[in-house]
C-alpha cells in the first residue's frame, strides 16, 4: 500500500530533481544568482553573529561593572550597620540585616532594579535568613570562602508572583565582629535581554534584506548579460543550421554590443563566403555542362565521320586505312578521357548525386563481370566470380557500383598477366563487399596508397589494352565514398593484388568493418 | 518503302553527317534546325521516328517533345550531351522513349532506331486482361488498343509494348534490364531509368489512381509485375 503511493512520489521527486540539475547545468544565469545568494547569505551570518555575539558580550560587560560598584557601596553599609550589633544578640542581628536590606534596596543605582539576600553562616541566625534557591550553594560556598562571587542564572521575575527571568547574582563576603554574613545582589537583566533580543532581530531582518537585494541584483545584472549571450547562441544556432540572415540587434555601444557588432561581421563574412563559394560552384558546374555539351557534339560528327572511314578501310590504300583504324581508336580513348574528366570535375565541383535504389548486389556484379569478359578473352585470363547463393540486397548506385566493379575489373586483367582474376562477394548485417583479386605484377611497397590518384601509373612501360584514362580508380573512389563506402588497395611485388570494395547496406550508414579481409587468406597464411 | 525520320538538331555538320550515316543505314532524313519550326516538319514529314537535340534554339527540345506527344505516340529519340540525371529524365518524362548520349556510336543509334522502328508481326488476335476486376485493363494486340471499363486508353507504341510485355505473363516479375531487353531492345544492361519512367507514364494513363497502382505493380528490389486479374 505505502509502496503504491512511495513509488509516483520518488518518480515526480526523481522528475524535479532532474529538472533542478538540467536547469542548473543550462542556465548561468541561475548558477550565479545562487552562488551569489549562498556566499553573501554565509558573510551576512558571519557578520551578524560577531555583531550580536559583540553588544551582548558588552552590555553585559557594563551591567556587570556598574552591579560590581553598586556591591562595594552596598557593602561599606552593611558592615556600618552590623559593626554596631553585638554578636550574640540574635534579634539585633535580625533586625540590623532587615536594616540593611531596606536600606540597600532603597538605595538608587545606575545598575538598574535589584534585590538584596543575606545569608550566614551562623547558625543561629542561619534559618531567618537562608538565601532561596536562586542563590546556588556552589556560589554561597566561595562567597563563604571571603571572595567576591557572580552567578547567571534564572530568578523569579520581580514584582511579578510567578515567572522567571535571567539575572545577574553578585555575591559579596561581609565579615564583620558579628560574624561573618554574606550579601547577595539580584540583578535581573530583563531591559539587557529585551536590547539583544532587539539588535538581534534588526541583524537578523538587515541581513535578510541584504541578502534578497543582493540576489535581486545579481538577477539583474546577470540578465543584462546572459540576454545578448543567448540572443547570440540562438542566432548561431540558426546561422549554423543554414539560415545565413540570421542577425542580432545591436543596441548602445557598451560591451555586449561590440559582442554583438563582432558576431553580426562574422555572420556576414561568413554568408559572403558561402555565397562566393556556391556561386563558385555553380560557375564551374554550369562551365562543365556548357563544356561537356559544346565538346561532344562536334565529337560526334567526327566519331560518325571515322566510323564511315573505318567501315570502308578496306576500299583504301594501306596507309588510309591505317589511319582510319587509329583515329577511330583514338577517338575511343579521347571520348573516354573526356567523359572520365567531366565526371571526376562534377565530383569537384559537388554536383555529384547518389540514386539510390534496393537492389541485388549480385546482379550488380554480374553485369559488371559480363561487360569485362570480352576484354578477359582479349588477355587471356579466366574470371571467376563467388557470389554465393542468396540475393544481397544493398541500397545503391548501380550505375556507379557497376562502374566501380568494371573499373576493378578491368584494372585486374589489365595487370593480371594473364593469369585467373577473382572476385569475391561478400556480406554481414550492416556491409557488404566485393573484393578483386589478380595474380600479377603486384603493387610494390606504399604503392597501395597511390593507386587512386589521378594519372597515376604503376608501370609506364605496361601496355594497356583498355586504354585507361588513369582516372578510373580515382572515379571509383569517389563512387565508393558518395556511398559512405571504403575502396582500398592491396598487393604485393609478383604475388598480385586485391581492390576491396566495401558499402554500408542502407545508405547513409557508416561502416566499422568489412565482410572480406583486404589482404588474401592463401598470403597470410603462407 | 524507307523508314522516315525526322532530325530535329540545330549542328549543321552533325545534321549533315547524321543524313549521310542515315541514308547508308536505309533510312530517309528529313531536317529541321529550328524548334519553333519543328511541330510544323513533324505534320509535313509524319515521319516513323524522330530524333531531338534537345539543346533547340526557338523552342527547346523538351517542349518540342511535349508538343508531338500530345499529339501522336511516334517513337522520339533524344540527342543528348548531357547525361546527367536531370536532364536525361526529364527528356524521359517529356514524353521521350529513348536517348542516346553524344558522342554516340552511328551503330548504336541505327540500333536504337531500329528497335522503335521494330514492327510486331504477331498478328493472332490475342486479347489480354490486367488488373483487379473493378478496374480491369483489356489490350487487343494486334489492333494496338487499350481499354479500361470500354474506355479506350491512348498509349504511345512503347508504353503499349511495356504493357503487354507484363500482360503476357502475368505471373512473371520483370527485372528492369530483362524489360529493358524485350521492350527497348538493349542486350546489355543499359540505365534503368529508361524503365522507371516510363512505368510512371505508363501508370499515369492506365491506373485508377497512380499513387496506388492496381496494373503494373512494383516488387521492391526486384521490378515489375502485372497486376492479377
Amino acid at each position: 500500500m505505502t509502496g503504491r503511493l512511495v513509488a509516483p512520489v520518488v518518480a515526480v521527486a526523481a522528475r524535479g530533481w532532474r529538472r533542478v540539475v538540467r536547469e542548473w547545468r543550462r542556465s548561468l544565469q541561475l548558477r550565479v544568482g545562487a552562488s551569489t545568494v549562498v556566499v553573501t547569505g554565509a558573510v551576512v551570518l558571519i557578520i551578524g553573529l560577531f555583531l550580536v555575539n559583540e553588544i551582548s558580550s558588552g552590555v553585559l560587560r557594563a551591567k556587570r561593572d556598574a552591579a560590581i560598584a553598586q556591591v562595594d557601596l552596598g557593602l561599606q553599609d552593611a558592615r556600618s550597620t552590623l559593626a554596631s550589633v553585638d554578636p550574640g544578640d540574635i534579634s539585633g542581628i535580625t533586625n540590623a540585616l532587615a536594616t540593611v536590606t531596606t536600606d540597600l534596596t532603597a538605595t538608587g543605582s545606575n545598575a538598574g532594579l535589584y534585590t538584596i539576600s543575606i545569608g550566614t553562616a551562623n547558625a543561629a541566625v542561619a534559618s531567618l535568613l537562608s538565601p532561596q534557591p536562586p542563590i546556588s550553594a556552589a556560589l554561597r560556598r566561595v562567597v563563604q570562602g571571603g571572595d567576591l562571587a557572580m552567578q547567571y542564572g534564572p530568578m523569579p521575575r520581580p514584582g511579578a508572583v510567578s515567572g522567571t527571568v535571567t539575572g545577574l547574582i553578585v555575591g559579596e563576603p561581609v565579615s564583620t565582629r558579628t560574624g561573618a554574613f554574606e550579601l547577595y545582589y539580584l540583578f535581573p537583566l530583563s531591559a539587557e535581554q529585551a536590547t539583544v533580543a532587539i539588535v538581534q532581530r534588526t541583524v537578523l531582518l538587515a541581513g535578510i534584506a541584504l541578502v534578497v537585494f543582493i540576489a535581486l541584483i545579481t538577477l539583474l545584472v546577470t540578465r543584462q548579460v546572459v540576454r545578448p549571450v543567448r540572443v547570440a547562441a540562438q542566432t548561431a544556432e540558426r546561422l549554423a543550421a543554414g539560415d545565413l540572415k540570421q542577425r542580432i540587434k545591436v543596441e548602445g555601444s557598451d560591451d555586449i554590443a561590440r559582442l554583438g557588432q563582432s558576431f553580426n561581421e562574422m555572420a556576414g563574412s561568413l554568408q559572403r563566403q558561402i555565397r562566393r563559394l556556391e556561386e563558385l560552384s555553380r560557375l564551374q558546374q554550369r562551365f562543365t555542362s556548357d563544356v561537356s555539351h559544346e565538346l561532344r557534339t562536334p565529337l560526334t560528327t567526327i566519331r560518325m565521320a571515322a566510323e564511315l572511314l573505318h567501315a570502308h578501310r578496306a576500299d583504301f590504300a594501306p596507309a588510309l586505312g591505317r589511319s582510319a583504324e587509329l583515329l577511330t581508336i583514338e577517338l575511343d580513348r579521347f571520348e573516354a578521357l573526356l567523359a572520365d574528366l567531366l565526371e571526376i570535375s562534377r565530383y569537384d565541383a559537388g554536383a555529384a548525386r547518389l540514386e539510390s535504389e534496393l537492389l541485388d548486389l549480385r546482379g550488380v556484379v554480374a553485369s559488371a563481370v559480363d561487360a569485362s569478359r570480352v576484354l578477359a578473352a582479349r588477355h587471356g585470363s579466366v574470371l571467376m566470380v563467388h557470389a554465393g547463393d542468396a540475393p544481397i540486397p544493398v541500397e545503391m548506385d548501380s550505375r556507379r557500383v557497376e562502374r566501380i566493379l568494371r573499373n576493378l575489373i578491368g584494372n585486374a586483367l589489365d595487370h593480371g598477366e594473364g593469369r585467373p582474376v577473382i572476385v569475391t562477394v561478400g556480406a554481414d548485417d550492416g556491409a557488404v563487399a566485393v573484393t578483386v583479386r589478380d595474380h600479377g605484377v603486384g603493387l610494390r611497397p606504399g604503392e597501395a596508397g597511390l593507386v587512386f590518384n589521378r594519372f597515376w601509373r604503376g608501370d609506364p612501360s605496361r601496355s594497356r589494352l583498355t586504354g585507361g584514362t588513369g582516372l578510373g580508380l580515382a572515379i571509383s573512389l569517389e563512387d565508393a565514398r558518395l556511398h559512405g563506402g571504403w575502396l582500398q588497395a592491396w598487393g604485393e611485388r609478383g604475388i598480385g593484388a586485391q581492390f576491396r570494395l566495401t558499402l554500408p547496406r542502407r545508405s547513409g550508414d557508416t561502416l566499422d568493418s568489412s565482410p572480406l579481409p583486404l589482404v588474401p587468406d592463401e598470403t597470410v597464411s603462407a | 518503302m524507307k523508314p522516315r525520320v525526322l532530325v530535329i538538331d540545330d549542328d549543321s555538320a552533325l545534321a549533315e553527317m547524321l543524313g549521310i550515316v542515315l541514308r547508308t543505314d536505309g533510312f530517309e532524313p528529313f531536317f529541321v534546325a529550328d524548334g519553333s519550326h519543328a511541330v510544323q516538319a513533324f505534320h509535313d514529314v509524319k515521319p516513323e521516328v524522330v530524333l531531338l537535340d534537345l539543346m533547340l534554339p526557338g523552342l527547346s527540345g523538351i517542349d518540342v517533345c511535349r508538343a508531338i506527344r500530345v499529339e501522336s505516340g511516334t517513337p522520339i529519340i533524344m540527342l543528348t550531351a548531357k547525361s546527367d540525371t536531370v536532364d536525361v529524365v526529364l527528356g524521359l518524362e517529356s514524353g521521350a522513349d529513348d536517348y542516346v548520349v553524344k558522342p554516340f556510336k552511328p551503330k548504336e543509334l541505327v540500333a536504337r532506331m531500329r528497335a522503335r522502328l521494330r514492327h510486331h508481326e504477331d498478328l493472332v488476335a490475342e486479347t489480354l486482361t490486367i488488373g483487379p476486376p473493378e478496374s480491369a485493363v483489356q489490350i487487343d494486340v494486334p489492333a494496338h488498343q487499350v481499354r479500361r471499363q470500354g474506355i479506350q486508353i491512348a498509349l504511345t507504341p512503347l508504353e503499349f509494348d511495356l504493357l503487354v510485355a507484363l500482360a503476357r505473363k502475368p505471373r512473371q516479375v520483370f527485372t528492369r534490364e530483362v524489360l529493358l531487353e524485350q521492350v527497348w531492345g538493349y542486350r546489355h544492361a543499359a540505365d534503368t531509368r529508361l524503365v522507371n519512367v516510363h512505368v510512371q507514364r505508363l501508370r499515369s494513363k492506365v491506373e485508377r489512381d497512380p499513387e496506388r497502382p492496381e496494373v503494373v505493380l512494383t516488387i521492391r528490389g526486384v521490378g515489375y509485375k502485372a497486376g492479377p486479374p
